[in-house]
């Protein structure tokens, strides 16, 4: 199972990883079961991204999920970056060590690497991985292995994924609309109000439009508001000239 | 109920008795309310004392559509609240994503006739006609159940509306998004004071989501949140207008040896409820209820496992979405049990007293009416027992996440899906 720390009801024959080429289609590998759980975590973050309002908390749950495999999987050096000169050797070969680099890691510190598994790395890795947030770290040219540019790409990829999702969020619950939700006296509601409050406001964006009707002073748009610019700009184009 | 196919309008999505228990609430996807009454004592009925039956129907929210976001907002019924009854008529708090509104049920048992200015018929008489003046005589007529909107509370929530509560001074009323709390007066629709605010200046930083919200029962000045990181904060209105910092701060400690990527998920509370005492509450987390005592915020006083034969199922149930299911669970009117759902049309009861526990099952197959429910047992391995039914034969379509408990007697509600079921306490 992907539970961390608990054996395996099939490992009957000891505690060492079923690692390897050979075995991993018998038994998957606990960072492959770890790398399906977080393939699956980002198609559900996706999923929620198409939906017409996501539910909040199931993909903030899902999104500390994905964050925290992302963690395990610096900390047990998924992601460590062999050193430039092995980049001229092929890629299977590579592959194979970086695998055995990473179960040798996991028996070192037993079945369940713990917080304190960072001492197995290299010091300039891990300054990197630990500003989580930054995809920028990761994407300096290194060596093409390709499981730790999959890595990369997929870590680059669900923290875009990730902040595509908040931005999302942000974009549907922008703040200049919260300052709207907030205090209500007047029926700004009515749509007739919009309207008449953005025709009236010759300038285009989504900030200065809102403020025309808002009572309290309006925040100055966000940077995630920007996407919202150009709609509500050709939308009040079209409302105005009917 | 309709019991041929699911009509997905037809999911209960919430049940409530009110505080006499002589009316039990329930909403649904659809938008809809029905309120059920308990019939009175019957001579001629003997069997009829303590039965539900249809009191009023009415459509309480409609499909909406969010013009600055683009957005459908789903009429589905999410929380019902009864508020004390003052007179004749009843009050609920009826909520969905967005809009809370107030709903007075009255009846109507005459009709005035003899009007001067109109005939029977409604038709306006002339009135240089009218040589006599009469006064109206009440007559009796067949029942009437009206259903009237008398506030409507809408505009002050930016996420979706998980809770709301009433106020034990019958004034103010407590809505919880996912951020958010607000605080209303009953009267007032157009402002509500914001008590609690969790929304990080950078939504990407958001890891955390309130998940449920209660006023307590007898403490005006306080209420309790729980958030998905499986916390309940406790506050107290009295210390500040802005309710951000709790003044207690309820979290057990995790177990380590139990830790894995879904410990999270899995602590994330999806409800929390006061005991009728006020010394308790309870919180759902999606294996467990615990029973927490209010002057202890280092780790409840109980734990009850619902359905710990899931637990080396968590990654299948992440996979089809069921470890988001929301629990809802109830205390006895006396606070000596508490009750919860499961799969498989499966409901826990827990007697505190007793520490015994049983699962029954909310289904028309298995239990015919007035005969007594019996005891389920789920068989977590190896061999299985006549009448088990094994973890992997569980429906888990088929789930329940509302239930409701009477204020003063043993009679339960159970939601299963769009089939509400009435248990009692057989009398002899």
């Amino acid at each position: 199972m992907f539970a961390r720390g608990l054996k395996r009801k099939s490992a009957e024959d000891g505690e060492d990883v079923e690692g390897g080429l050979a075995g991993a289609q018998a038994m998957p590998s606990y960072s492959l079961q770890r790398q399906s759980l977080l393939d699956m975590s980002l198609v559900k973050l996706q999923l929620c991204h198409m939906l017409v309002e996501p539910n909040l908390c199931r993909s903030v749950l899902i999104a500390n999920t994905v964050r925290q495999i992302q963690e395990e999987m610096a900390q047990d050096g998924t992601w460590r970056v062999v050193a430039p000169q092995a980049a001229g050797r092929a890629p299977l070969d590579r592959l194979v060590s970086t695998d055995i680099l990473c179960r040798s890691v996991r028996e070192q510190e037993g079945e369940r690497p713990g917080p304190d598994a960072g001492d197995g790395h290299t010091p300039d890795l891990v300054p990197g991985l630990a500003t989580v947030p930054s995809a920028q770290a990761l994407r300096s040219p290194q060596s093409s292995l390709w499981e730790v540019d999959s890595s990369r790409e997929n870590r680059g990829g669900f923290q875009k994924s990730l902040d595509q999702i908040f931005e999302t969020l942000e974009n549907k619950t922008s703040g200049s609309v919260e300052e709207l939700f907030a205090d209500v006296d007047s029926p700004y509601y009515d749509l007739d109000a919009v309207l008449t409050g953005m025709v009236g406001s010759t300038q285009s964006g989504h900030g200065s439009g809102l403020q025309a009707f808002s009572s309290a002073t309006a925040p100055p748009p966000s940077s995630s508001c920007r996407s919202d610019l150009g709609e509500l700009d050709h939308a009040v184009e079209i409302l105005v000239e009917t | 109920m309709s019991n041929s196919g699911v009509s997905l309008a037809d999911i209960i999505s919430t049940v409530e008795f009110n505080y006499s228990g002589d009316l039990l609430a329930t909403g649904d996807k659809g938008g809809r309310v029905v309120i059920f009454q308990r019939e009175q004592e019957n001579k001629s009925r003997p069997h009829s004392r303590g039965e539900y039956n249809v009191y009023s129907t009415f459509q309480s929210h409609e499909p909406e559509f969010d013009y600055l976001k683009s957005l459908e907002i789903e009429e589905k019924i999410n929380k019902i609240r009864w508020l004390p009854q003052q007179n004749a008529a009843h009050f609920l708090l009826s909520t969905n994503d967005k809009t809370i509104k107030l709903w007075k049920i009255s009846e109507r048992d005459k009709r005035a006739e003899g009007y001067n200015l109109k005939d029977e018929d409604g038709r306006l008489r002339d009135p240089f006609r009218i040589t006599a003046l009469r006064v109206p005589k009440l007559k009796p007529m067949d029942l009437m159940v009206e259903a009237s909107p008398r506030r409507i509370f809408a505009n002050a929530h930016t996420y979706h509306i998980n809770s709301i509560s009433v106020n034990s001074d019958h004034e103010t009323y407590l809505s919880a998004d996912d951020l958010r709390i607000n605080l209303w007066h009953l009267e007032i629709t157009d402002r509500s004071f914001n008590i609690v605010d969790i929304k990080p200046v950078n939504m990407e930083e958001l890891t955390e989501v309130i998940t449920a919200a209660e006023f307590h029962p007898h403490q005006c000045n306080v209420f309790v949140y729980s958030s998905s990181k499986g916390t309940v904060r406790l506050c107290d209105m009295r210390s500040s207008a802005l309710c951000d910092r709790h003044s207690k701060f309820f979290e057990e400690p995790e177990d380590p040896s139990s830790r894995s990527f879904f410990s999270e998920i899995i602590s994330s509370i999806s409800d929390v409820k006061f005991s009728h005492s006020g010394r308790y509450m309870m919180t759902r987390d999606y294996l467990s209820v615990k029973v927490w005592d209010l002057n202890m915020e280092s780790r409840p006083v109980e734990t009850h496992q619902v359905h710990e034969y899931l637990r080396s199922k968590l990654c299948s149930l992440y996979e089809n979405d069921c470890i988001f299911d929301k629990f809802e669970c109830c205390w006895s009117g006396s606070d000596s049990a508490i009750m919860t759902g499961s799969y498989n049309n499966f409901f826990r009861m827990f007697d505190r007293n007793t520490r015994r526990d049983v699962t029954l099952e909310a289904s028309r197959e298995n239990s015919k009416p007035r005969a007594s429910l019996k005891p389920r047992k789920v068989c977590t391995g190896g061999k299985r027992k006549k009448d088990e039914i094994s973890v992997d034969s569980l429906d888990f379509n088929k789930k329940i996440l509302h239930t409701a408990w009477h204020p003063a007697e043993n009679i339960i509600a159970v939601a299963a899906t769009n089939n509400l079921y009435i248990f009692q306490d057989k009398v002899n």
